[in-house]
């Protein structure tokens, strides 16, 4: 429960972002930076509003959001399975795992014109951009948390007598799960940025493609009403993912802060 | 020195297959390129200055963008560390602004600056500020009391008690923000020129792409590659000497 003092405080901090809001109005409305560039936040909320009732707004989040999962998805799926994989096989670490210290520094977006030159600028190709881009924290945190597992928990396991799939199932996996879990958070805000590149650099549909075109066609309000989407997006699933830690990870001692 | 190499054997035999692949079946494709092709162009380029001179491009935006980000996240860090109630007040305001995926304002930016370094840098300084502002605000935060005690005690006035008290010990973890938001930057700088600003590295791979020149984009996006990782490395080379205790410290954790 929150202290009442808290919950001033948080007030008080929603006043100041109504009173910037406020304040950004006053600026476009007195016309001291350019109409072009800055629309009022009465503007950006019209065409909010315009694109809600054409059920346009709901389309095109609807698509980015649909592709963010998707990759994000197939993304965890890969990550968590090889990580795992790979953690718990010292052959593996030792082998495999420094491949992917090579490929990581890599950033994401680079692969976008091979991805291209591959699939062409499709749908597929923004799902491939994603997931190769948000596997990799998901599956480097998946070997780290594999790979540390406490020593005295390994010599627990080894007196129940379980076998492998136990021990993997049943000790290596909760103990790896708050780095798991770090790391699907990460690939979440990595999937939501390649979605929008993606859709930015194929013009397939979606609030990427439509925030660019909006850009071109100089229309300033739907450009910021399709950066309020997105925010909208990132917090939302920050939210629910912090949410979904919170819950998985109840058994765990609270962190000493 | 043994378990590095071995880390190399797998890099090394893809590689090897490859070629051996790309000879046998003697491709000459619009999509895939031997490593041996890869490799000449990868030469070819650097001695007619073609990736220098793009490599200059991205370096320059990303460290411009970089500068201002991180400089702009370490102020407003500090102000917001040293005095808690500014922060609290602009708890709400920060939430909402932070999840905006710094690609977003790309239209933005380049409305208000128009292709070029300006709107490169911009993103970049919005995609740096956030992280080092929250881990300059969180490097405060866990200073030891006792320290603000000794402070006290020894009466020191504001301006000596920053200096002399918090900067020092707030160092080690504002290095780590700042390493974090190189490697951001470099991401967001080849970014923004894929998807819209023609010029730097991000251009030249999407155009080597487009024109149907494999080997050149693999050459590229190798190099890219090899920037990001070399980054890394001196970033955590010198943490390692500056910082030695906290570095290892970390590690340990």
């Amino acid at each position: 429960m929150m202290r009442p003092i808290n919950l001033l405080w948080l007030a008080a901090s929603f006043l100041v972002t109504l009173a910037l809001l406020a304040l950004w109005q006053w600026i476009a409305n007195h016309g001291y930076v350019s109409k072009v560039f800055l629309p009022g936040p009465d503007r950006a909320f019209a065409a909010l509003t315009r694109d809600y009732s054409s059920g346009k707004l709901f389309t095109e989040v609807g698509q980015t959001v649909l592709r963010m999962a998707l990759g994000w998805l197939v993304a965890s799926a890969i990550g968590i399975g090889l990580g795992a994989a790979i953690g718990i096989s010292p052959f593996a670490r030792t082998w495999i795992a420094p491949t992917f210290e090579f490929i990581r520094p890599l950033p994401a977006s680079a692969i976008a014109p091979v991805a291209i030159v591959f699939l062409g600028m499709t749908d597929n190709m923004i799902l491939l951009l994603i997931a190769f881009g948000s596997v990799w924290p998901m599956l480097l945190t998946t070997i780290h948390g594999f790979s540390n597992v406490h020593p005295r928990l390994d010599e627990v396991a080894r007196v129940l007598r379980l076998n492998r799939f136990e021990r993997v199932y049943k000790i290596a996996l909760p103990a790896a799960m708050p780095d798991i879990l770090g790391g699907l958070r990460l690939g979440l805000t990595i999937a939501l940025i390649l979605a929008v590149v993606g859709e930015m650099i194929t013009v397939q549909g979606g609030l990427g493609s439509r925030i660019l075109l909006a850009a071109r066609g100089f229309r300033a309000p739907d450009i910021f009403a399709g950066v309020i989407m997105l925010g909208l997006i990132g917090l939302a699933t920050n939210v629910a993912l912090t949410a979904l830690e919170r819950r998985l990870l109840r058994w765990q001692p609270a962190p000493a802060t | 020195m043994m378990k590095a190499l071995k880390g190399f054997a797998l890099p090394v035999l893809l590689l090897v297959l490859w070629q051996i692949w790309a000879t046998v079946a003697g491709i000459h494709s619009d999509t895939l390129a031997a490593p041996v092709d890869i490799a000449v162009a990868f030469v070819k380029g650097f001695s007619d200055g073609t990736i220098l001179s793009a490599t200059g491009m991205t370096l320059t935006a990303a460290a411009g963008g970089l500068l201002i980000g991180a400089g702009l996240g370490i102020v407003s860090g500090f102000v917001f560390g040293l005095l808690p109630p500014l922060s609290r007040l602009s708890r709400v305001t920060v939430e909402v602004l932070r999840p905006v995926p710094a690609v977003a304002i790309l239209p933005i930016a380049l409305l208000v600056f128009g292709f070029g370094y300006a709107m490169e840098m911009a993103i970049i300084a919005f995609a740096c500020f956030f992280p080092v502002m929250l881990l300059t605000e969180s490097a405060i935060r866990q200073i030891t009391p006792r320290l603000m005690e000794v402070a006290r005690v020894m009466r020191l006035t504001a301006t000596q008690r920053t200096f002399k008290i918090v900067f020092p010990a707030v160092l080690p973890r504002l290095f780590l923000a700042l390493r974090l938001a190189a490697g951001i930057a470099l991401i967001v700088s080849v970014t923004v020129e894929i998807s819209a600003n023609p010029q730097g590295l991000g251009y030249s791979l999407m155009m080597a792409g487009q024109s149907l020149r494999p080997a050149d984009m693999f050459a590229i996006l190798f190099w890219i590659g090899l920037i990001g990782w070399a980054l890394n490395w001196v970033l955590v080379r010198t943490e390692l000497k500056l910082f030695p205790f906290h570095a290892l410290r970390r590690a340990a954790e």
